[in-house]
C-alpha cells in the first residue's frame, strides 16, 4: 500500500519540506512505497523578505517569485488548487473549485498568515504596508516622492511575519532620508502595541536607545482602534491620536479558516506540541512555520528549521521507528540597522537573544542569504 | 476563588512572553464595553504587563487570582 503525504501550503516551510522528503524518502518514492503532494493556492514560491526593499526602489517584487515546478523536486506531486476542508476524522482533504477530495495518511499544514486589515476600521484606506507584493509596490510610489511630513509606523497586529521587519524598516526610512539630506523634514514615529519597543525584551532592550538616537519617536501601549484616512489620523485604544502624513501599518494577521473550521485551532493557527509539531487535536497531522502555533517568532528561518524536524520524524514514522527529532525553537534573523548595516540574532526556546554589534559585513551577509534562498528552497542550504 | 463571572476566558498558559498579554490585548479589542475578560497566564512578567496595560488603556483590573501553577486575572472593558 502507497502511504501518502500531503503537505498544504508551497511557502518557505511546505517547500522546504517537499525537497527534504524527495531527498530522505528517495528509495521509498521510487518503489512506489510513498507518495508525497504538495499543495499550493498558486503556482509560484512567494519569497516575502523581498518586500521590505521594494518601498526604498532597491528590489522588484519579481525577485521574490519563481515558480514552484521548477524548485520542487519531480519526486513531488505538485498540485495547484486551494483546500477548502479538511476532515481529520476520514483523513480527506476537499479543494473548492473542483469540488474534488483527496485521502491523506499524514498531512502537514504550512497555509502560512494572511493580512486581515479590515479588523481596523479605515485602515485598508489609509494605510500602507510591505506585508505584501501589491503594499510594498503601493507603499514604494509614496515614499519614493515623500519629502517631508509624517511617517507613522504601526505595529498592529501580532503575531506578525517577521517580527524584525518594523524596526528594520524605521532604521532603514531613518538612514535613508537622512542620507539624502532630508531626514530633518520627515518625522519617524513607531508604535508597538506593548510597554516596549518588541516582543522580546531582549530586542527591545537593544533596540530602543537605538532609536532614542536616531530621532525615532516612539508610542508604546499603542494597539490600533480605527484610522481616519480623510484626517489622517490614527487612534489607538489606550486613547491616543497621532497624525499622519504617511501611516505604514503591519496589519492583524491570521490564518487560513479551514484551520479553525477543523477543530484544529484558533484564528488559523494549529495548537501543536511545540517540539513535535504534532497537531494536538487530531492524528497524523503536522503543522509547521507560521501555522503552527508555538510562540516562536512567524519568521522563514523557523520554518526552515521545522521543516528539517517534520522531515525527519515523517521518515521515521513511515519506515516504522519512534520519531525522535524534536524542535529546539531555533529562531535565526538579520535585522537591517540602515541601509548598509545590520544586526544578527540567534535563539531558541532556552536561550535569549544577543544582538550582534551592527556592521556592514553583516548587512551584507543579509543581502547574500536572501540571493542564496533559492537553495533553501530547494533543500540544498 | 473568585466569585467574578467572566464573559470570555482567554487560556495562554504555555505562552511565552509577552504572548498572555497580546492575547488579552486582543480579546478586549473584540469586546463589548462592561465585558470582563478572564487571562490564564503563567508567565510572571504578566503581574506587571497586565495591570500596567490596563491601567493605560483606561480598562479596570478587577482581581488577580493565585492558582497553582497560574494566575487568573480579570480585565472588565471601559
Amino acid at each position: 500500500m502507497t502511504e501518502h503525504v500531503v503537505i498544504v501550503g508551497g511557502g518557505t516551510g511546505g517547500t522546504v519540506l517537499a525537497n527534504d522528503l524527495a531527498d530522505r524518502l528517495e528509495p521509498e518514492l521510487d518503489a512506489g512505497d510513498v507518495e508525497v503532494t504538495l499543495i499550493n493556492d498558486d503556482p509560484d514560491h512567494v519569497y516575502k523578505p523581498v518586500w521590505l526593499y521594494v518601498p526604498f526602489g532597491q528590489r522588484e517584487p519579481d525577485d521574490g517569485r519563481r515558480a514552484l515546478d521548477e524548485l520542487v523536486d519531480d519526486a513531488i506531486d505538485l498540485r495547484i488548487d486551494r483546500v477548502s476542508g479538511i476532515d481529520t476524522e476520514s483523513q480527506r482533504l476537499r479543494f473548492g473549485g473542483s469540488g474534488q477530495s483527496m485521502e491523506y495518511d499524514r498531512l502537514v499544514l504550512a497555509t502560512g498568515s494572511t493580512l486581515e486589515p479590515d479588523q481596523i476600521p479605515g485602515l485598508a484606506a489609509g494605510g500602507h504596508d510591505y506585508y505584501s507584493e501589491s503594499g510594498a509596490t503601493a507603499l514604494r510610489d509614496e515614499l519614493l516622492s515623500f519629502t517631508e511630513g509624517e511617517i507613522v509606523l504601526s505595529v498592529i497586529g501580532t503575531p506578525h511575519m517577521c517580527p524584525a521587519a518594523p524596526l528594520e524598516f524605521v532604521f532603514m526610512a531613518d538612514d535613508w532620508f537622512r542620507e539624502r539630506g532630508l531626514r530633518e523634514d520627515v518625522e519617524v514615529t513607531y508604535t508597538y502595541p506593548i510597554q516596549r519597543v518588541h516582543g522580546n525584551p531582549h530586542i527591545a532592550e537593544w533596540a530602543r536607545p537605538i532609536m532614542d538616537e536616531r530621532d525615532i519617536n516612539v508610542e508604546t501601549f499603542f494597539n490600533a482602534e480605527s484610522v481616519d484616512p480623510d484626517a489622517e489620523t490614527i487612534t489607538s485604544m489606550e486613547g491616543t491620536e497621532l497624525d499622519y502624513d504617511l501611516l505604514v501599518s503591519i496589519p492583524p494577521h491570521g490564518g487560513v479558516d479551514l484551520i479553525e473550521d477543523a477543530g484544529l485551532g484558533d484564528d488559523g493557527w494549529v495548537d501543536v506540541d511545540k517540539h513535535t509539531l504534532e497537531a494536538e487535536a487530531a492524528e497524523s497531522v503536522y503543522a509547521l512555520g507560521d501555522t503552527a502555533n508555538t510562540g516562536v517568532p512567524n519568521a522563514g528561518s523557523v520554518a526552515h528549521y521545522q521543516a528539517g524536524v517534520v522531515g525527519r520524524r515523517l521518515a521515521s514514522e513511515i519506515r516504522g521507528r519512534p520519531a525522535t527529532a524534536t524542535y529546539d525553537g531555533k529562531t535565526l534573523c538579520f535585522i537591517e540597522t540602515g541601509m548598509d548595516a545590520a544586526s544578527f540574532v540567534e535563539f531558541d526556546y532556552e536561550t535569549p537573544p544577543s544582538p550582534a554589534p551592527p556592521s556592514e559585513k553583516l548587512h551584507w551577509s543579509k543581502l547574500a542569504y536572501n540571493e542564496s534562498y533559492w537553495l533553501t528552497a530547494r533543500g540544498l542550504l | 476563588m473568585t466569585d467574578i463571572e467572566p464573559d470570555a476566558t482567554v487560556d495562554a498558559r504555555g505562552a511565552a512572553c509577552p504572548g498572555p498579554l497580546m492575547d488579552l490585548i486582543g480579546n478586549v479589542r473584540s469586546a463589548e464595553s462592561g465585558d470582563v475578560i478572564r487571562l490564564l497566564s503563567d508567565t510572571d512578567q504578566s503581574l506587571t504587563d497586565v495591570p500596567e496595560w490596563a491601567e493605560e488603556a483606561g480598562n479596570e483590573l478587577l482581581g488577580v487570582e493565585e492558582l497553582d501553577d497560574h494566575n487568573a486575572f480579570y480585565v472588565e472593558k471601559a
